[in-house]
C-alpha cells in the first residue's frame, strides 16, 4: 500500500510524488529567491550605511528625481499584472494570449531598464558616477545590481515567449510560465523595497 | 586492570600533566597576557580566572567520562548486544539547564565588567592619541604638543586614556600587561584606557590586526615613569631640536633636506613631514624603525644602507621606506646628525 | 510483497520526438566507463568521488602550506619564507582548508550518502549537481593558478578591508581571491538548492522529516546555512571588486567608506560558515557513534533540535569576531551573551554522544576511534570558545595564537577528524573493499598524538602573547619552545597522512572484500549491494521509523535487549534494473561552468570583450542543457506516472553573479 498519494495537479513532478506537494523546480525557485533575499538586503543594508556619509560630490537630494522614478517603477508594477495575466492564459490554454501578455511583461520590462538607463547617464552627466563618492558607489551598484536581474528575467519571458511561438509551452508545461513568474514578481517587489528606501525615504 | 588499560592510562595521562605542569611553572614571558601590571588587565585576569577554571572542570569531567566509557564498555565479543536506551527526556533537559544558567552568570559578570571597562576615567587623565601607521607607532600627547613615535611614556597610577586610530589600513594596539587590544581603524575613533603600576619598567606589545608584509614588526613598547620622572620627560620632548650647522653633524642635517628625508620625517623646527615617524628626539628612544630594531650606529647604519632590506616594505607602490641609495659617507653624516636629536 | 514503485527522481518518461532531434548542439554523451564517463556524469555517486578526490588532493596542498608555516615559525627570526611569501602562504593554508578542503569533503558526503540514505535515486537536479562539482574545480584551480601568475591572494583569508583595497594590496593577488571566492560561492549556493530540495522532496515513502538520519538532517541544516550565507560574502566580495577594479569608494575612508562594512558582511557569511564547516562532520558521528555502540543514538529529537538551533542561532553571534573593534559595550555584550548561549545546543550534543556510548558495547575500529576522537578534541576547541565569549578577556585573546589553538581544535579536531571517521566508515560501501584496519589505526594514532603536539602548545603560545599571522618572531620572548614542538607535531600530521594514503593504495591492492553490511549499519545505504548499483535501489524502500534497516534486522524485548530477527526475504526482483530510467549524462554542466574561469581571467587582467565571451558560453550551454531533456527516451520504457511531455524548458540566463534556477 503506498504511503503517498498522487495527485494530478498539485504534488504531480512530471508523475513522480515529492514529499512537499511542490514540483522540484518550483520548490527550487522559492529556495533560491530565498538566497536572493540575502543578495538584495546585503545590498541595501550597504546604501543605508552609507545613506548621508558622503564626503563630497552630489547628494541624493540634489540628483534624484522622484516624479520620473515613480512613472518607471509604476510601469515596472503594471508588468507584474501582465505577467499574472500570462500565467493565466496558459492556464486555461489560451496560448496567442499567453504569449501577448509575456511580451508585454518583457516590454513593459525593458521601458523600465531603458528609463533606468536614461536616469544612470543623466546622473553621470550631473557628475555622479560610481568613483564620486559612496552615494554615488552604493547607488549604482544597488540599482544595477537589481537591473541585471530585471535583464535576465526578460531574457527568460522572451525565451519562453519564443518557445511557445514554436509549439513548445503547452498547457501541461504551464508551471514553466509560472516559476518565471515567481522570479518576476520577486525582482519587482525588490524594486519596490527599493524604490522605497532609497528614493522615498528622506536622508537627513 | 588490563595491562592494556594501564598503559593506556600512563599514555593519556603523563604528558597531560606535563603540559600543565610546565605551563603553570612558567616564568611570565614578556607578552604574557596572564600577567596583569595594571588596574585594567587585572580586571580582565580576574574575570578569565573563574572561567577557566570552570572551563578546566568541564574538560576533565567530560574527557574522563570519555575514557571511562571507552574502557569500561569495550565490547566484550562480537555479539555483545547492550539494552537500547533511546533517550532519557529528565536528562536531556537538565544537560541542557544546567550549562544555560552557569553561561548566563557567566554572561553577568561579563556585562558588568565591559560596562564598568568603557567608562572614561575620571579625575587626572592623561591624554594620549595612538595612531597607527604601516609599519610604525605614533603617540601624540595632546595636552603637552608632543609628538613622538614608538615609544609610549606614562606615568604610573594615573589613567591613560588613549584614542586608538590609524592612517593607512587596520591595526590594532595591544600592550598585553596594561589593557586588552584595541583595534586602530582608519576614519574611526576608539580609545581605550591603560594604567600601570610599577615606575621603571618597559611593557612590550605589538599590532595585532594584521596589517601586510610587515605585520610582525610593528612593535609596541610602554615606558612607565614616576610622575617626576614623566614631567621630565615631557619636558625634555617639547624642547626644541639644536640644529648644528657645522661639522660632520651641520653636514647631516643639509643631507637630511636635501635627501629628502625632511619631506617624510619631522624635526621640529626644521622639517615637518608626517609620513614617517617624527625624529626630533629620535636618540632619546631606545629602539627605531617600529621598535624593531636597537637604536645604534650598526643598526642604523644597516638601516640607511637598505631600509626594505632590513624590514619588509613596499615603497615603489608607496608603502614604506625606499632605498634612497646613500653612500656610506652620506650615511655617516646622517647619522652624525641623528645621534644629537636627544 | 514489495511494492513496486516509480522511481522518484525528477527523469522525464517520454520526450517528444521534436525535442530529440533539437535538443542542443551536442550528440548525448554515451560513455559509461573511462574519462568521458566521469566528465559527463551526473550520478551522484561519481559526483561524490569526484568532490572526495579532489578535495584531499587540496588537503594535502593546504597540508603542505601548513607545514611551510610551521617550518618558518620553529625558530624565531627565520628565514624559509620571505615576509611576502609568507603571507601567501597563511592566507591560502586558511583558504584552501576552508573552501577547498572541508566544505567540498562534506559535499562529497553529501553527494554520495544522501539520496541513498532517504531510498532515492539520485539528487532532485543532476546536472546541477555536477555543475557545481565543475564549477568547484574550476574556482579552485583559478585561485592556485595565482601562485604562478605573479603571487598568491596574501590578504588572509578574511581579506580585511582597506589593507585589501588596491592602495595597500597592489597587483592581482586579492583578484585572485575574489574571482576565486565568488566562483567557488556559485558552486556552493546551486548545491545548496540542490540538497534541499531534494531531501524536502525525494525521501522514500515512510521517510518523514523525523526519520531522517541525523546525517541527512545535517545536510539539510548546512544547505540551509549555505543558502543564506552564501550571498552576503558575494556582495561583500563584489563591493571590493568594484573598489578594486572600478574605483567605488566602499572601503575608501577618505571618501567616508567604513573598513567595519567589510567586517560585517564577512562575519555575517563567516560565522554560519563555520556551522556549515562543522555540521556535516557532527551529523556523521552521529551516525558512527550508534553503528559501533550497538546502542541508538541517544536522544535523536534532541540532537536533530540542537543542530536546527546552531542553524538559527548561528546568525546571531558574528560579531564575536569584532570584539576589540571599538563598537561599544551594548553591541559587545550583546553579541557575548549570544555566544555563550549557542553553546548550549553544541554542548548538548556532546552529552548525548557520550549518552550514546555509555553502557554500550564499543567496538573501536578505525571510524570509532576516529569520531571518539571527534567528540574528545571538538570539546577542548568548544571550552576554549566559550572563554573567548568572555569578551573582556577576549581583548586579550582576540588575535593571539590562543585563538587559532580554539579553531583548530573544532576544524581540525572536530571536522577533519569526523570526516576522516566517515572516510573509513563508507569506505566499504562507496569502493567495495574495506581499509586496512591495522594502519588505520596507526594512522588515527598518529594524527591524534601529532594533532595535539602541533596545536595544544597553540594555547599556551596564545597565552604568552604570541600574535597571530606574523611571518617571524624574536627571540626573548618566550615562543621559542612551544614553537619548535608545534613544528615537530605538525610534521607527525604529515607523515599520519602518508599513512593514510599507503592505506589506500594497499587495501586498494589487497581488496579485502567485506560485504555490503560489514559495520551491522543502521541505516538506509547498508541495504544496497557493494558496489553501489547506478539506480541505487531496484525497489524503493518504504520506511517505518528512524534506523530504519536496523529494525529490519533487530527488535527489541520488554527490556530493551536486542533480540536479532530471522533475515528477510530476498525482495522479489520484479524490476528490470534496464526499465529504470536514469538521468542521462550531458556536456552541458561541464561546458557552462568552464565559461566561469573564462570570464573571472578576463576580468582579473581587463580583457573586457573575453569576460563578454566567457558569459556567452555560459548561456549558451545553460540555454542548450534547459532545452535538452534531464532523461533520453528508453526503447522499453514503462508507462505511468503520467509524466508527458518534454522539459519544461526554463532557460536559465547567465552572468557570473546570479545563477538562474535550472531544470535539470
Amino acid at each position: 500500500m503506498s504511503t503517498t498519494t498522487v495527485d494530478e495537479h498539485g504534488g504531480d513532478d512530471h508523475g513522480h510524488v515529492t514529499n512537499t506537494g511542490l514540483s522540484n523546480e518550483k520548490l527550487a525557485m522559492w529556495t533560491f529567491l530565498g538566497s536572493e533575499c540575502l543578495l538584495f538586503g546585503a545590498l541595501i543594508s550597504t546604501y543605508l550605511l552609507y545613506r548621508g556619509k558622503s564626503v563630497s560630490g552630489p547628494t541624493p537630494k540634489d540628483i534624484y528625481d522622484i516624479p520620473y522614478t515613480s512613472v518607471s517603477s509604476f510601469v515596472l508594477l503594471m508588468s507584474s499584472l501582465t505577467m499574472v495575466l500570462a500565467l493565466a492564459a496558459i492556464q486555461r490554454g489560451d496560448h496567442r494570449r499567453l504569449r501577448v501578455w509575456l511580451l508585454a511583461t518583457a516590454l513593459l520590462g525593458a521601458t523600465f531598464i531603458s528609463g533606468q538607463v536614461y536616469e544612470f547617464t543623466s546622473f553621470i552627466r550631473e557628475g555622479l558616477t560610481i568613483k564620486t563618492n559612496v552615494f554615488g558607489s552604493s547607488f549604482f551598484v544597488l540599482t544595477g545590481f537589481h537591473g541585471v536581474h530585471v535583464t535576465l528575467g526578460i531574457v527568460m519571458l522572451l525565451s519562453l515567449w519564443s518557445m511557445s511561438m514554436r509549439g513548445k509551452l503547452p498547457e501541461e508545461k504551464a508551471e514553466v510560465v509560472e516559476i518565471a513568474g515567481l522570479y518576476w514578481h520577486f525582482v519587482d517587489v525588490v524594486w519596490i523595497v527599493i524604490f522605497t528606501v532609497v528614493y522615498l525615504i528622506p536622508s537627513n | 586492570m588490563t595491562t592494556f588499560r594501564r598503559r593506556l592510562r600512563f599514555a593519556l595521562v603523563l604528558p597531560a600533566f606535563a603540559l600543565i605542569a610546565t605551563a603553570c611553572s612558567r616564568q611570565p614571558e614578556p607578552q604574557d597576557i596572564l600577567n596583569p601590571q595594571g588596574p585594567i588587565s587585572r580586571k580582565l585576569d580576574s574575570l578569565w580566572n573563574p572561567v577557566f577554571l570552570i572551563a578546566v572542570i568541564i574538560f576533565v569531567l567530560v574527557e574522563g567520562l570519555i575514557l571511562f566509557v571507552l574502557i569500561r564498555y569495550r565490547a566484550k565479543s562480537d555479539d555483545d548486544a547492550p539494552v537500547q536506551v533511546h533517550g532519557n527526556t529528565t536528562l536531556e533537559i537538565g544537560w541542557t539547564i544546567l550549562p544555560a544558567l552557569l553561561l548566563l552568570i557567566v554572561g553577568f559578570f561579563t556585562v558588568t565588567t565591559l560596562v564598568d571597562l568603557d567608562r572614561k576615567p575620571t579625575g587626572d587623565v592623561l591624554n594620549v592619541k595612538v595612531i597607527g601607521h604601516q609599519w610604525w607607532w605614533e603617540y601624540d600627547y595632546l595636552d603637552y604638543k608632543v609628538t613622538t613615535a614608538n615609544e609610549l611614556h606614562i606615568p604610573v597610577g594615573q589613567p591613560v586614556f588613549v584614542k586608538v586610530s590609524s592612517v593607512d589600513v587596520i591595526h590594532s594596539f595591544w600592550a598585553p600587561a596594561l589593557a586588552g587590544k584595541m583595534d586602530a581603524v582608519p576614519g574611526r575613533d576608539n580609545h581605550l584606557t591603560i594604567q600601570a603600576d610599577k615606575a621603571g619598567q618597559t611593557y612590550l606589545g605589538q599590532c595585532t590586526e594584521y596589517c601586510g608584509l610587515s605585520h610582525a614588526n610593528m612593535r609596541i613598547r610602554v615606558v612607565t615613569h614616576t610622575q617626576a620622572d614623566f614631567a621630565r620627560w615631557i619636558a625634555d620632548q617639547q624642547r626644541e631640536a639644536a640644529i648644528p650647522t657645522s661639522g660632520t653633524a651641520g653636514e647631516g642635517a643639509s643631507l637630511f633636506k636635501a635627501k629628502g628625508c625632511g619631506g617624510c620625517h619631522s624635526v621640529s623646527g626644521y622639517t615637518a613631514g608626517t609620513v614617517g615617524p617624527n625624529l626630533t628626539h629620535l636618540y632619546s628612544r631606545k629602539t627605531f624603525a617600529g621598535a624593531l630594531f636597537t637604536l645604534d650606529e650598526q643598526q642604523l647604519r644597516l638601516w640607511l644602507r637598505d631600509p626594505p632590506g632590513q624590514k619588509p616594505m613596499n615603497p615603489n607602490k608607496g608603502l614604506g621606506m625606499p632605498n634612497l641609495q646613500l653612500t656610506e659617507d652620506e650615511i655617516g653624516k646622517l647619522i652624525a646628525f641623528l645621534e644629537t636629536l636627544h | 510483497m514489495a511494492t513496486v514503485l516509480e522511481p522518484t527522481t525528477t527523469t522525464e518518461d517520454i520526450v517528444d520526438a521534436e525535442v530529440v532531434e533539437e535538443s542542443g548542439l551536442l550528440r548525448r554523451p554515451k560513455a559509461t566507463t573511462g574519462v568521458w564517463s566521469w566528465l559527463t556524469t551526473v550520478d551522484h555517486k561519481k559526483i561524490g568521488i569526484l568532490y572526495g578526490i579532489t578535495s584531499f588532493t587540496f588537503f594535502l596542498v593546504g597540508g603542505s602550506e601548513a607545514l611551510l608555516i610551521r617550518l618558518q615559525l620553529a625558530r624565531p627570526n627565520g628565514t624559509v619564507l620571505s615576509a611576502d611569501a609568507y603571507n601567501q602562504v597563511f592566507t591560502m593554508h586558511g583558504t584552501t582548508m576552508v573552501f577547498l578542503v572541508v566544505m567540498p569533503l562534506s559535499a562529497a558526503f553529501f553527494n554520495y550518502l544522501t539520496p541513498l540514505m532517504i531510498g532515492a535515486r539520485d539528487v532532485a537536479f543532476p546536472r546541477l549537481n555536477a555543475f557545481s562539482y565543475w564549477t568547484f574545480l574550476f574556482g579552485a584551480l583559478l585561485i592556485n593558478s595565482s601562485f604562478l601568475l605573479g603571487g598568491a591572494p596574501n590578504g588572509g583569508w578574511f581579506g580585511y578591508a582597506p589593507n585589501t583595497s588596491i592602495t595597500f594590496s597592489p597587483g592581482h593577488n586579492i583578484d585572485f581571491w575574489i574571482f576565486g571566492l565568488q566562483i567557488l560561492g556559485i558552486a556552493s549556493t546551486v548545491s545548496a538548492v540542490n540538497f534541499i530540495v531534494t531531501i524536502l522532496n525525494l525521501r522514500a515513502p515512510g521517510m518523514t522529516l523525523f526519520r531522517m538520519p541525523v546525517f541527512v538532517w545535517m545536510t539539510l541544516v548546512s544547505s540551509f546555512l549555505m543558502l543564506f550565507a552564501m550571498p552576503v560574502i558575494t556582495i561583500a566580495l563584489f563591493l571590493l571588486m568594484f573598489d578594486r577594479l572600478f574605483g567605488a569608494n566602499f572601503f575608501n575612508t577618505a571618501a567616508g567608506g567604513n573598513p567595519l562594512l567589510w567586517q560585517h558582511l564577512f562575519w555575517l557569511f563567516g560565522h554560519p560558515e563555520v556551522y556549515i564547516l562543522i555540521l556535516p562532520a557532527m551529523g556523521i558521528v552521529s551516525e558512527i557513534l550508534p553503528v559501533f555502540s550497538r546502542k541508538p543514538l541517544f536522544g535523536y529529537p534532541v540532537v536533530v533540535f540542537s543542530g536546527i538551533a546552531i542553524g538559527f542561532m548561528g546568525w546571531g553571534v558574528w560579531v564575536h569576531h569584532m570584539f576589540a573593534v571599538g563598537l561599544g559595550p551594548v553591541a559587545v555584550s550583546a553579541f557575548s551573551v549570544t555566544t555563550m548561549l549557542i553553546a548550549v545546543p553544541t554542548g548538548v550534543k556532546i552529552f548525548n554522544w557520550i549518552a550514546t556510548m555509555w553502557r554500550g558495547s564499543l567496538r573501536l575500529s578505525t571510524p570509532m576511534l576516529f569520531a571518539i576522537g571527534f567528540v574528545a578534541m571538538f570539546t577542548i576547541g568548544g571550552l576554549s570558545g566559550v572563554t573567548h565569549a568572555v569578551s573582556p578577556h577576549d581583548r586579550q585573546q582576540t588575535d593571539t595564537y590562543y585563538i587559532v589553538a580554539h579553531f583548530h581544535y573544532v576544524l581540525f579536531g572536530g571536522s577533519l577528524f569526523g570526516i576522516m571517521a566517515g572516510i573509513y566508515y563508507w569506505w566499504p560501501k562507496i569502493f567495495g573493499y574495506a581499509l586496512s584496519e591495522r594502519l588505520g589505526k596507526l594512522q588515527f594514532w598518529l594524527w591524534f598524538i601529532g594533532f595535539n603536539v602541533t596545536f595544544g602548545p597553540f594555547h599556551l603560545l596564545g597565552l604568552a602573547g604570541m600574535p597571530r599571522r606574523i611571518y617571524t618572531y624574536p627571540k626573548h620572548m618566550g615562543w621559542d619552545f612551544w614553537n619548535l614542538v608545534a613544528s615537530i607535531g605538525a610534521f607527525v600530521i604529515a607523515f599520519s597522512v602518508l599513512i593514510f594514503l599507503y592505506n589506500v593504495m594497499h587495501s586498494r591492492k589487497v581488496r579485502n572484500v567485506v560485504g555490503d553490511d560489514p559495520w551491522d549499519g543502521r541505516t538506509l545505504e547498508w541495504t544496497l549491494p557493494t558496489p553501489v548499483p547506478a539506480y541505487n535501489f531496484a525497489v524503493v524502500p518504504t520506511v517505518h521509523g528512524v534506523d530504519d534497516f536496523w529494525h529490519q534486522k533487530y527488535t527489541e524485548d520488554e527490556q530493551g535487549r536486542l533480540v536479532k530477527l530471522p533475515p528477510q526475504e530476498a525482495q522479489a526482483d520484479d524490476v528490470d534494473p534496464a526499465s529504470i530510467h536514469l538521468p542521462s549524462p550531458s556536456y552541458y554542466p561541464l561546458i557552462a561552468s568552464f565559461g566561469l574561469p573564462i570570464m573571472a581571467y578576463a576580468m582579473i587582467y581587463g580583457a573586457y570583450l573575453v569576460a563578454v565571451f566567457g558569459g556567452i558560453v555560459i548561456i549558451g550551454a545553460l540555454y542548450a542543457w534547459a532545452l535538452e531533456p534531464s532523461a533520453e527516451p528508453h526503447d522499453d520504457h514503462e508507462g505511468g506516472g503520467g509524466g508527458d511531455g518534454a522539459d519544461p524548458g526554463d532557460t536559465g540566463s547567465e552572468g557570473a553573479a546570479a545563477v538562474e534556477e535550472v531544470d535539470a
